[in-house]
């Protein structure tokens, strides 16, 4: 076609790279406004705290392995799994998955940087702070005088428990205002996501023929700027409350705590959303291109998001199904949970149906991504059984609930994570992964999280309630809790793997090329890594698959998508 | 015998308590599942609170409609995951070939084959959630039930019984209900400081007692015995030793239990020195032993410390070696329990103790 033009491999010839002074180098990354180096900004941030909370997870569990334990004291295991909470959601999930959407939104649209590239590197720095705040509590808890301590109300941080007389010194403080300031930066991403999707898709690229990954990052945007809005005011009520003498949560003086659990719920559930979205959005890109199929019911796919998304909005109080809703209530929230289920089934019956028939190659992308269809199935399933109030009025707070958020937040979305990565850094380096240590990583990760979070369901279902630093040797809960804890380790080392590869294969990897995955979307038209540029000239699209086109001319989408 | 012996919990669950017996039917057959998969986990069963021995009619209603939700959610699985192995196996790419195999866009019907019977599914599920819910919240509450005012500490439970006059703590005594002599508790659920949950896995879900909040939670255990349970909403440092026992007693056990809490605390000249230390120190200002100047009501009310098994919210065995540690330095047990050690020497503490002892 006369208007099918795409530069696969024709780059402009490009000053070669010559080594810069360290300093310089340094300097570049810290001013930086290209999308991709913000992108690949927010993901090593990302993967340094993964590896932090990840070490706080360990400690956890070897304080759990047996009964009555003094490895750490309560003061600080209550620190340990309110940091471990607080870091992955704010710290590694949210940055991993906008450093993601920075990188490839762009590239997959055909545009050469983000709307609002300035925005962008304040948002990541404003990010970046708010971690650095948040962990510098730990000197500056209780105000740089005398031993410092890290926030230890849960990540949840339900009132009374945060009020100056339950919680003295200064750690709430560190924990409400580092996630204000991250939370400003999350809102500057969105925006900017969501003019970018709006505003710079290159020319052909009409809404529905955006690559899947788009829409849900053009989603999870648009969820975000709903959802970190409640929790910035509540953030700021609490600090009210404890400094100006306000009342929002103080049963004392009228006020309320179950305001603070509906000010958090709400945004509290969209976010499992917010994360698990861009995780979808990875399968719909490797499961396609690892099955050689197109993406089947690509309609289906993006009404089941927008679905989710508002579905999403209306669940909250199914996290209080205990405080005492009225019947009305708790049954409302009961069908608006269960709800949620046909989208996200309908999701999984589409790739399920796009591997069907297709020729599946099993590289690590694929194996990571098969295994979140697996879990992201039981994942909801145990949703399913959660969304049943009287149940959850046993399962709540118990470790089957630790278990059925555990198997969303590693199983679903750190699988595919580890999937994307294993996708797209040949695209960020240049080079590929190890595929020998990847598919160890996958097979001790995969068993590590089996033998860890399969065994809490049980645990939970015999009555043991979360949060708790101990617990007696006669409850029946020793061996189970000693095998959790075996899991953890066993994890741990795949992801030491994991990190030793992305090292070692930065230096020594094999070359990559453009395309390494045989692969559909505009990113791999550019050269790895891509320049600054992105496209040489700008990219014109007729289908979803514009690389498909330019592979099969006699055998184009474009006559068969509808 | 582990295995066998919840395995005869869950057959006692078996027999109908009236309401969704059909339901309950099929529930019963699945009972079985559970009842020989976990146990081979559970090394204490007759002190483990599991969720799968329901020895209460809310609990019951609520372990009847987890197994028939986990019959639907395992059909699911099975035929869901069983796709995927299939699509694994006979779908996976054996050596290079320069084919794509045929693309296929999507299709109308198949799509909505599955988006029409998963709303078939939640439909039903919905609805049969929706009744349980209304039975177990809903219920009326019948005039031969017994009232208990649980209200929530950092770090324990007061137990207020409003028409009996009886104040206690941790250790929770109601009587069993029966077929022929129904007398459930009504549990009303306050908090002194911070949100608490009350949960006792066999006799009902859990309920949070929450400042400014009152809430309300029935159980009417028919059997009698000891069951535990513990605080399951995180209340700060020492959450994990907020432990809870309900001792569920015979009419007669229960009466006599009654009786002796409605005394005055006993007066014992031989231990008038420890008495003395007691009424001196600051411990009046925190506890109360009726019938004495002590009347604090931060702490637990100590009139028959001796009648309960254990001391700290469960934390400790209550022996006299165990409550000399504790006065000397809470801390032993209970590292962030608020009450102070009170920097007394031995021989006041032992005559602390000696005292303490006289009260049954």
């Amino acid at each position: 076609m006369a208007d099918q033009t795409l530069p696969i491999s024709a780059p402009l010839p490009e000053a070669e790279a010559q080594r810069v002074p360290w300093l310089e180098w340094m300097h570049s990354w810290v001013v930086t406004v290209d999308h991709k180096k913000l992108g690949l900004l927010y993901i090593v941030y990302a993967i340094f705290f993964l590896l932090v909370a990840g070490a706080e997870a360990i400690l956890i569990r070897i304080q759990l392995a047996w009964p009555d334990m003094h490895f750490v004291s309560p003061e600080v295991y209550d620190e340990l799994f309110t940091m471990h909470g607080t870091t992955m959601v704010f710290l590694v999930g949210m940055p991993i998955l906008f450093g993601f959407a920075n990188y490839l939104v762009p590239l997959m649209i055909g545009a050469r940087d983000m709307a609002f590239p300035r925005l962008n590197a304040f948002s990541f720095w404003l990010t970046a702070f708010g971690g650095l705040l948040l962990y510098f509590s730990i000197v500056g808890g209780f105000g740089l005088y005398g031993m410092g301590n890290a926030p230890d109300v849960g990540w949840w941080a339900y009132a009374p428990l945060t009020a100056k007389a339950f919680t003295p010194g200064h750690n709430t403080d560190y924990w409400a205002l580092a996630l204000i300031v991250s939370g400003f930066g999350t809102l500057g991403t969105a925006i900017n996501i969501i003019a970018t999707t709006f505003s710079l898709r290159c020319k052909g690229m009409t809404l529905m023929r955006m690559p899947l990954f788009v829409w849900l990052m053009l989603i999870v945007s648009v969820l975000t700027l709903v959802t970190i809005t409640p929790l910035t005011a509540a953030q700021i009520m609490l600090l009210i409350d404890r400094y100006l003498g306000g009342h929002f949560f103080d049963a004392q003086a009228g006020g309320s705590p179950i305001v603070w659990m509906h000010f958090f719920w709400i945004f509290g559930h969209p976010e499992v959303y917010v994360l698990v979205l861009p995780a979808f959005a990875i399968a719909n890109e490797v499961i396609p291109v690892f099955s050689r199929k197109a993406i089947f019911g690509y309609p289906a796919m993006v009404a089941a998001s927008v679905g989710i998304c508002f579905i999403s909005l209306t669940v909250w109080a199914h996290h209080m199904f205990t405080v005492g809703m009225t019947s009305v209530g708790n049954t409302f929230f009961v069908l608006s949970t269960m709800m949620v289920g046909i989208p996200t089934g309908i999701k999984i019956f589409n790739w399920l149906a796009t591997m069907w028939g297709g020729r599946i190659r099993f590289a690590t992308p694929m194996l990571f991504c098969t295994a979140f269809v697996f879990q992201f199935l039981l994942a909801g399933l145990t949703g399913i059984m959660l969304s049943v109030a009287p149940w959850d009025w046993q399962l709540h707070n118990s470790y089957f609930v630790i278990a059925h958020f555990h198997y969303v937040l590693v199983g679903a979305i750190v699988f595919n994570i580890f999937a994307a990565i294993y996708y797209w850094y040949p695209k960020a380096t240049g080079r590929m992964l190890s595929e020998t240590l990847g598919k160890w990583h996958f097979w001790l990760f995969l068993i590590g999280f089996h033998i860890t979070f399969d065994t809490m369901h049980f645990v939970g279902l015999l009555g043991m309630p979360r949060s708790i630093y101990t617990y007696e040797p006669d409850r029946g809960w020793n061996t189970l809790n000693l095998i959790i804890s075996m899991g953890g380790f066993v994890q741990a080392i795949a992801v030491l793997l994991f990190a030793w590869n992305l090292i070692y294969s930065y230096v020594r990897g094999r070359a990559a090329g453009n395309d390494p995955w045989d692969a559909w979307t505009l990113e791999w038209s550019t050269p790895s890594p891509p320049p600054a540029y992105n496209f040489a000239i700008d990219p014109v699209v007729r289908s979803r698959r514009p690389l498909w086109d330019l592979k099969h001319p006699h055998d184009p989408d474009w006559k068969y998508e509808r | 015998m582990p295995s066998l012996e919840n395995l005869e919990w869950n057959l006692r669950t078996l027999e109908p308590t009236g309401g969704l017996s059909s339901l309950r039917l099929t529930a019963s057959i699945f009972s079985v599942l559970p009842a020989l998969a976990l146990p081979v986990f559970a090394q204490h069963p007759e002190t483990t609170p599991t969720t799968l021995a329901p020895l209460s009619t809310p609990a019951h209603e609520i372990f009847g409609l987890s197994l028939f939700v986990l019959l639907i959610t395992g059909a699911i699985f099975f035929s869901v995951a069983g796709l995927l192995v299939y699509v694994i196996i006979r779908y996976r790419a054996r050596g290079e070939s320069e084919h794509e195999p045929a693309q296929v866009y999507g299709s109308v019907q198949v799509e909505l084959a599955w988006t029409v019977i998963p709303v078939l599914i939640v439909v039903v599920l919905f609805l049969t959630t929706a009744r349980i819910i209304f039975a177990v919240q809903d219920a009326p509450k019948p005039k031969s039930a017994l009232d208990v005012t649980v209200i929530g500490h950092q770090f324990w439970w007061e137990f207020r019984y409003p028409k009996l006059g009886i104040v206690t703590a941790n250790e929770l005594h109601i009587p069993v209900s029966t077929h022929q002599r129904p007398e459930p508790t009504y549990l009303r659920l306050l908090s002194a400081d911070v949100d608490h949950s009350f949960w006792v896995p066999q006799l009902n879900g859990k309920t949070d007692l929450i400042p400014n909040h009152p809430n309300e939670m029935w159980m009417d255990p028919q059997r009698t015995g000891l069951y535990l349970g513990q605080c399951a909403q995180f209340c700060g440092v020492e959450h994990a030793k907020m432990l809870i026992r309900v001792y569920v007693d015979t009419p007669e056990q229960f009466t006599a239990w009654v009786q002796n809490q409605q005394r005055p605390a006993v007066d014992d000249a031989a231990v008038a020195q420890g008495r003395q230390i007691f009424e001196t120190e600051a411990c009046v200002n925190c506890h109360t032993v009726s019938g004495t100047a002590a009347r604090g009501t931060v702490g637990p009310d100590l009139t028959h410390l001796m009648s309960r098994a254990t001391i700290a919210a469960g934390a400790a065995l209550n022996t006299p070696e165990n409550l000399h540690a504790w006065i000397q330095n809470p801390n032993t047990f209970k590292p962030g329990a608020l009450m102070p050690a009170m920097q007394l020497d031995d021989k006041q503490i032992d005559q602390i103790v000696a005292y303490l002892l006289t009260l049954h």
